[in-house]
Order: C-alpha cells, then sequence, then structure tokens
C-alpha cells in the first residue's frame, strides 16, 4: 500500500516504513541506541531526499527520546541542572547547524555534506564499538582484576565557570558540558541524529558523569535539541514531513518494546559487536555512494524563481 | 481547508468550459480528456488521463503536455579527490517541469524538423535558456544532462507513446503522470497533421493539485510554518509519552 509523503513529495510503501521504523526501533530498545544515526540514511538509500530525511528523522528522535526519557525520570536517573547545560549549548550548536544546513542547501553541497559526516561519524563509532566489544569479549574469557581510576585531574578542570552538580556529583567547568551540547547540536542538524551516540561516552569520559544518570540525562537534551532542530527546519527550509515521522515512529516504537524484551537475554559484548558491525556495513554503503561512479553525474532541482 | 480544494474544482470547471484556442469554426478536430484535474492524494503513486476525440477528416494525431514552467537549477558531479561532488551548476529559465508526447505514427514522418520545431514538438526542440553566458560545449553538455536528468525521472517523453485510431476518425490516447509529477496547470495541444503539415490543432488545460489531508499538510507547512513546527514537536511529543505509558502497563 503506498503512501503519499506531502514533504518529501514522493510515494512509498506504508509497510515498508512501517518494517524499516520497527528494525531501527527493534535495534534501538536491543542496544540502547537512538536509531536516528541508522534511519537517516536507510531513508536516503529508499529515495527520500537527504534534506527531508534528516529534518524529519529530526522530529521521530523527539518523539523516541520523549518516551525513553520518561523511563529514566521515573527511576530518578535524570541530572536536570547537568541536562539545562547540555540543553543550553545544544540550542546554539543546533541553531548554528540549521544555519548551516540551509547555506550548504543553497550552494548544493547539503548531500555530501550528509554523506560525508555519516561515513565519518559511523565509521569511527562502529571501529571504537568493533574494537571495545572484542577486548570485553577478550576480558570476559580470561577474567582478571582490571581498576580504572575513577577520576582523573586534566586540564579540563582548570577551565573556569565552575559549577556544583549534586546528582552526579561533580564540581566542574560549565564550558565542558556547553561545548559538547554544543557539538551535539551541529550534529543533530546536520545529520538528523539524536547524538546519543557521541554526547554518551563524552559524558561519561570527559565529564566523569556516572553511568546511571548518563542516558537519561542525554535524553533529556535530546528532547529540547531535536525539538529544536525540527522548529529550526520546518521553520527556514519546509523539509519536516510529518507523515513520514509518525509512519517511522508508530513501527519504531512497537520495534523498540521487542527490542527491549530481547536485550536482557543476550550477553552485552557480542551485542555490541554485532551492532558495531552493523554501523560499519552502513557506514561503506554510504562511501560506495560517494565514491562509486554516479549513473548520471547530472541532477536537476527546482530553483526559487528570481 | 475543505474550500481550497473546492476553489480547484470551481477553476477546473470554469477552464473546461471555456472556449478552446484554435480550431476553424468547422471543427475539423475536437479533444477532450478523461478528466481535467489530477488529484493528488494520499495514495497517489501515479496515474493515467485519457485523451479521446475526433477528426473531420482522415488525418494523423500528435499530443503535446506541457507541465508549469519554472526555473531550473542542473548541478555536474565531478570526481574531487574520489568523491563524486556538485561542481558546476546551471539555471534554465522557464523550462517545463513536464514533457509527455504521443503520436499515431512516427514523428518524423509525419513533420519536418522545422515544423517540429515551430510547434514545439519534441524534447530536441525545446528552449532552454540559460541564465549566464556559457560556452557552448558546455551549454550542450548540461541540456543533454537535463533532459537525461527529466526522462530518468519519468517527466519528459523521449518515445511518444501511441495514438490508437479507432476507424478512420475516433482516436483515444493516455497521458501518464508519475508519482513525482510537478503540480500546476498543464497544457495539452492536439495537433491534426495532414501531408506534412498541422491543419489543425486544439489546447485543453489540465490541472495537477495536491488534495485532501496530504495537501493541508503541504499548504500548512509552506504557509504557516511557525506553527507547523510546533505542532510538529508537540504530536511528537505526544505519542512519544503516549507510547511511554502504554508499554509501561503492558
Amino acid at each position: 500500500m503506498q503512501i503519499y509523503l506531502p514533504i518529501a513529495e514522493i510515494s512509498l510503501d506504508v509497510f515498508l516504513l512501517l518494517g524499516m521504523g520497527g528494525a531501527v526501533g527493534f535495534l534501538s530498545g536491543l542496544f540502547g541506541v537512538g536509531g536516528g544515526f541508522l534511519m537517516t540514511p536507510l531513508l536516503i538509500f529508499i529515495g527520500v531526499s537527504p534534506a527531508v530525511a534528516v529534518a524529519s528523522e529530526a522530529n521521530q528522535v523527539v518523539a523516541a527520546s520523549a518516551s525513553g526519557m520518561l523511563a529514566h525520570m521515573r527511576r530518578g536517573n535524570v541530572d536536570f541542572k547537568m541536562g539545562a547545560v547540555l540543553v543550553a549549548g545544544g540550542f546554539a550548536g543546533s541553531s548554528f547547524g540549521v544555519w548551516l544546513y540551509s547555506a550548504l542547501r543553497a550552494v548544493g553541497q547539503l548531500d555530501l555534506v550528509i554523506s560525508l559526516a555519516y561515513v565519518a561519524f559511523l565509521g569511527i563509532i562502529g571501529t571504537l564499538m568493533l574494537a571495545e566489544s572484542v577486548r570485553a569479549v577478550l576480558r570476559r574469557r580470561r577474567p582478571g582484576t582490571q581498576l580504572r581510576k575513577l577520576h582523573q585531574h586534566t586540564w579540563l578542570h582548570g577551565l573556569p565557570l565552575k559549577i556544583r552538580f549534586r546528582k552526579s556529583k561533580l564540581y566542574i567547568s560549565a564550558l565542558l558540558p556547553l561545548a559538547i551540547g554544543f557539538f551535539v547540536g551541529i550534529l543533530s542538524a546536520i545529520m538528523g541524529v539524536g547524538g546519543g551516540f557521541i554526547m554518551v561516552p563524552a559524558m561519561i569520559y570527559l565529564l566523569g558523569m556516572p553511568t546511571a544518570t548518563v542516558v537519561g540525562t542525554s535524553l533529556f537534551q535530546i528532547i529540547f535539541v531535536t525539538a529544536n532542530v525540527t522548529f529550526l527546519q520546518a521553520v527556514n527550509n519546509q523539509t519536516v514531513d510529518v507523515v513520514l515521522a509518525l509512519t517511522l515512529l508508530t513501527g519504531g516504537v512497537i520495534g523498540a518494546q521487542i527490542g527491549g524484551r530481547f536485550a536482557g537475554r543476550l550477553p552485552g559484548e557480542y551485542l555490541r559487536l554485532l551492532l558495531g558491525a552493523f554501523v560499519l556495513f552502513v557506514g561503506a554503503l554510504m562511501m560506495f555512494g560517494l565514491v562509486s561512479t554516479p549513473e548520471e553525474i547530472f541532477s536537476v532541482s527546482v530553483g526559487a524563481a528570481r | 481547508m475543505r474550500g481550497r480544494g473546492f476553489r480547484i474544482l470551481l477553476a477546473a470547471a470554469l477552464l473546461f468550459m471555456a472556449p478552446l484556442r484554435g480550431g476553424p469554426a468547422a471543427q475539423e478536430l475536437i479533444a477532450d480528456l478523461s478528466r481535467h484535474l489530477v488529484a493528488i492524494t494520499t495514495g497517489f503513486a501515479g496515474t493515467e488521463v485519457l485523451l479521446f476525440g475526433a477528426t473531420e477528416k482522415a488525418g494523423d494525431i500528435i499530443i503535446v503536455v506541457v507541465g508549469p514552467t519554472r526555473r531550473e537549477i542542473v548541478r555536474r558531479k565531478a570526481r574531487i579527490a574520489g568523491i563524486w561532488v556538485n561542481d558546476a551548476k546551471l539555471a534554465f529559465k522557464d523550462v517545463p517541469s513536464y514533457y509527455g508526447l504521443a503520436a499515431s505514427r512516427p514523428i518524423e514522418t509525419l513533420l519536418s524538423a522545422a515544423a517540429m520545431r515551430r510547434h514545439g514538438i519534441g524534447i530536441q526542440y525545446l528552449s532552454l535558456n540559460p541564465e549566464r553566458q556559457i560556452d557552448d560545449n558546455e551549454l550542450a553538455e548540461f541540456r543533454a544532462g537535463f533532459l537525461r536528468y527529466k526522462i530518468l525521472n519519468g517527466l519528459f517523453t523521449v518515445r511518444p507513446r501511441d495514438v490508437v485510431f479507432l476507424g478512420k476518425r475516433l482516436f483515444r490516447s493516455s497521458i501518464y503522470f508519475p508519482a513525482n509529477v510537478p503540480t500546476g496547470t498543464y497544457t495539452v495541444q492536439v495537433f491534426l497533421v495532414r501531408d506534412g503539415r498541422v491543419v489543425s490543432a486544439q489546447t485543453t488545460p489540465l490541472i495537477i493539485a495536491k488534495v485532501g489531508v496530504g495537501a493541508d499538510v503541504y499548504h500548512f507547512a509552506h504557509n504557516s510554518s511557525v506553527l507547523y513546527g510546533i505542532i510538529a514537536i508537540v504530536v511528537a511529543l505526544l505519542a512519544g509519552l503516549f507510547a511511554g505509558v502504554v508499554f509501561r502497563k503492558a
């Protein structure tokens, strides 16, 4: 059954979209990742223009992170003060990101930058995940005592504007979470992702936040930043397809629930190994799209009347 | 929002009733479409419109369908550092967004190249005017690239579709519009050809418009983009929270 997407201006099979939403939702439930970084490339592969894919996916991530945050809030795992600082950085970053997006679109290089960003980030994240999970698998086979220092002092702790974050038991410069929020905000606008895959490791390793509050707090930031991206994309570029976002969401919610049930039954390091391999595969597909000789080197777009 | 749909229908009806341009008083040629409004609804996946008509005396028929003209930007990719990148662009002024063609016989056997050019029959005779000065070789390359892209996307017809005669005087044909068809007012020109000359012609309008929920969403997104953005966020938040609550109980 075909469904006409009013903003993307193409017809796609509604079951294909639901299935994609379900599959990515399943993975996000299984691995505890947002899934935006997988969904946007998939949308591009099936023919949605990168501009619409990125903006609509940001809209879908609002919903996905809202339902995720709810669960973490009930368990008291959200550091609202830290979240607010991350949001402040995120608002600035995503606003700059949307401006950059519009500028790149005007000069015809948006699709290229989106693809390049994906190749770079999927490549890096996939490699890190693979390496980490291989180490974890080896460690599991050869158990030994391995202690990590809880807190290390670096130059990062010498920055001004120190704030106390009680929930996370931290006394650090606000500039650090502001910078992290800003950077993730840019990614959110350009790539249509929540950015959890960057923010979570940054919060653990750069800020030294306790793992328990990291996911809930990052989801809190993601809701506001993707909402800002959705709003700015809708106003500046009219590329947010609500029909597309809602269709993906419907499949995604169901898939995430099923994935969540499976999550407890499989060993974590093997799961991360699988996800890492999958992420690398998607990155390789994007890379292939960039380097392989295109069937047609000319493309046409409608220009604004002059 | 119902008002808009009604206005479109009314406009279509008025256009339909308006006297048709061309065609001598003797009515050497009469043609009409099975419908004058193609509605792009939520389930739209491309459609065909039937064209039928009659001629006074035997002859051949050529049908040209031209979509609304607009400014289109053609970009050319080049390989830079191993990656394919858009590196040159050229904008064409007032080019048809769609070009359909049908004929009862191969057109070259019916009309001379000069006659085809004069009547705008065949995509090779479309006037593609670049917005800036560019050398002839490059212009030809961009023109060819533009045409290939349009053909590839089903918006331009190279090989004419058939016009079938039922007996000597009744004919019919169909025009295909793909799912990605641009909206706007189209003109359907029907030419009656005899002895290498166009002896009669008739022009009929055809409107392609988004109708229904899809149209409402599109217009809303473009006309009230601030409100659209806010609603998109609220809907997503509600959907997310709803899912969170429902599945907690399950």
